[in-house]
């Protein structure tokens, strides 16, 4: 646990200690705001829904960002050599590593807190909602963060890690969606419907808190963090 | 403290490291001496357990590197090629972050950091980030993070490569001071620098082991082929015959002639002291004129020409046991 943590503190600092936060977090608000609040007053309704559903799409860019520098910058400037010779656990270090850039997208969403607040001050939304969205937003990212890390742990390019996080998030994004579905042979349905990172995504936003969502979202995040943890091993031999 | 059995290391259907042996212990300084793409960092990336060797075995501080790759890295400090490190820290919050993941108990930390402040002399810097640092504080700032936690074996990849030379000079006492203690393994490419430091000597070429020993043994091993290094002006064009002819002379080679003056290099089978004082009398017999009459000092770069070149099979001239170099089975 003292590892974790050591290598989540450090991992954490450094978006803080570069620009890559401060940019992060201004133009994630920027966009997700402008776009929320361009259709929110045409619409009138005071709700959220309109920006949760952004988010799939929005994050789609973002995260993968906030990742890809995580493995492929240690492994490009060497510092993964001093890294992987410390007393640590691989996994240690994946694990700390995704909490850290969980701890950033923690913050961002603190920050977008602004946008319910806005909206409870217009109007009467539906608190439950709001809460239920806050926390598919972050599963969801959460998800997409593992992905994007594992990307990372693939190339030593911070360009292709990003391209790649891009690329899967965008596919475990969309084989849920019905157009894909509609053209799946049967025997994928199921799979693919329940693997799609989306469908999960508006059945928390819907309101209703299922467990096998929660329990999707985590296997998720734990599967991917598990291959990067075995693409970091596989330095050893290769 | 290390004992290295048979190490085999291949990228793909690159061997890059070949059956290495090797032991050393506590209180020795062994330069890994090499040139580039021998093997050492990979040998030295094994030993810290960031890659697995193919085959054989490596023990560090009695632990193996496969089975016990954290109680390894415990005890080494590990100071890779370069000295990777994070631009963005500082140099106060990077060794804090090196003292937490050591474990290093909290009571320790600060009293750990300012000894390492100490003996690399960061004073100057520890307000500064560590991109902002010229390469030697960098070089330095990698070597207080291989110290912090009074590891009993230091392994140093390149230690002084890129820096000036009293940069050089200052790793090298600091590597020395270390190795009253604890075991410095080091490697280089600069033959001298192992002269300066090492107690011991590895020498590797191709991912093998060539030459183990000190510097007096390896010395002695390549005396034989000590050289005889002539330059005179004659009259006549080439003298070769008549230093041939001369008593205890195998070989010579003419080098260079140019207006009568002409250098030639003189291998000998005798002593080569007898052998220059024969050229000599030669010379005041046959009236040439002496311009120069020495024997070529044995350095470093003869005796790795000839571990590197000459044979086929290593020479252990070390104090190992003899089954170190006996033919390994295949796994």
């Amino acid at each position: 646990m003292q590892n974790i943590n050591a290598i989540f503190k450090k991992e954490f600092r450094s978006y803080f200690n570069s620009p890559i936060a401060y940019i992060f977090i201004t133009f994630f608000l920027a966009i997700s705001s402008w776009l929320f609040f361009r259709t929110f007053f045409i619409s009138g309704q005071a709700e959220m829904r309109g920006f949760f559903g952004l988010m799939p799409w929005i994050f789609l860019f973002f995260i993968p960002s906030v990742t890809m520098k995580l493995w492929a910058e240690e492994k490009k400037i060497g510092t993964a050599e001093i890294l992987m010779t410390l007393p640590l656990k691989d996994y240690e270090v994946v694990i700390g590593k995704f909490l850290a850039s969980f701890g950033l997208l923690a913050v961002t969403a603190l920050f977008s807190l602004a946008l319910p607040i806005s909206v409870i001050i217009l109007g009467d939304p539906d608190g439950g909602t709001i809460v239920c969205g806050y926390l598919g937003l972050l599963l969801m990212g959460g998800a997409y963060l593992s992905i994007g890390l594992f990307a990372s742990t693939i190339t030593e390019n911070q360009i292709i890690a990003f391209i790649l996080g891009i690329s899967a998030c965008f596919v475990m994004l969309i084989i849920g969606e019905d157009i894909v579905l509609f053209s799946t042979p049967n025997w994928l349905f199921p799979i693919f419907s329940y693997l799609g990172l989306g469908v999960h995504y508006s059945s928390i936003l819907r309101g209703v808190i299922d467990s096998r969502d929660i329990i999707y979202y985590l296997t998720l995040i734990g599967f991917f963090l598990y291959l990067s943890t075995l693409m970091i091993e596989s330095r050893k031999w290769r | 403290m290390i004992e290295v059995r048979e190490l085999t290391k291949s990228y793909g259907p690159t061997l890059a490291v070949d059956q290495v042996s090797f032991d050393a212990k506590a209180g020795e300084v062994v330069g890994f001496i090499g040139p580039n793409g021998a093997g050492k960092t990979t040998t030295m990336r094994i030993l810290t357990c960031y890659l697995t060797a193919d085959a054989g075995t490596a023990t560090v501080a009695g632990y193996d590197v496969q089975e016990n790759a954290i109680d390894v890295r415990k005890n080494v400090g590990y100071l890779p090629e370069s000295a990777p490190l994070y631009a963005d820290m500082g140099v106060i919050e990077y060794l804090k972050f090196m003292a937490e993941v050591r474990d290093i108990p909290k009571s320790h930390r600060s009293e750990r950091m300012s000894t390492v402040i100490d003996i690399c002399g960061l004073e100057g810097v520890i307000q500064k980030d560590i991109g902002e640092l010229s390469k030697g504080y960098r070089q330095r700032v990698g070597l207080a993070q291989s110290l912090i936690h009074d590891p009993p074996i230091l392994i140093l990849d390149e230690p002084t490569s890129g820096l000036d030379p009293t940069q050089t000079i200052e790793i090298r006492n600091l590597i020395i001071e270390m190795g009253k203690e604890k075991l410095v393994l080091f490697s280089t490419h600069i033959l001298p620098e192992v002269a300066a430091t090492c107690s011991r000597i590895l020498m590797i070429n191709q991912g093998k082991i060539v030459a183990n020993g000190t510097l007096e043994e390896l010395i002695e091993q390549v005396r034989s082929e000590e050289r005889i290094h002539l330059t005179i002006r004659s009259t006549e064009e080439d003298i070769s015959t008549e230093l041939k002819a001369l008593d205890g002379i195998t070989g010579v080679s003419q080098a260079v002639i140019d207006n009568g003056v002409a250098t030639y290099e003189i291998t000998t089978s005798q002593d080569s002291y007898e052998a220059t004082s024969t050229i000599f009398r030669a010379a005041q017999q046959n009236s040439w004129d002496l311009l120069e009459l020495r024997q070529e000092t044995i350095d470093l770069e003869n005796i790795f020409l000839h571990y590197s070149t000459g044979e086929d099979s290593p020479t252990s001239i070390s104090t190992e046991p003899s089954k170190d170099v006996s033919p390994t089975e295949e796994e």
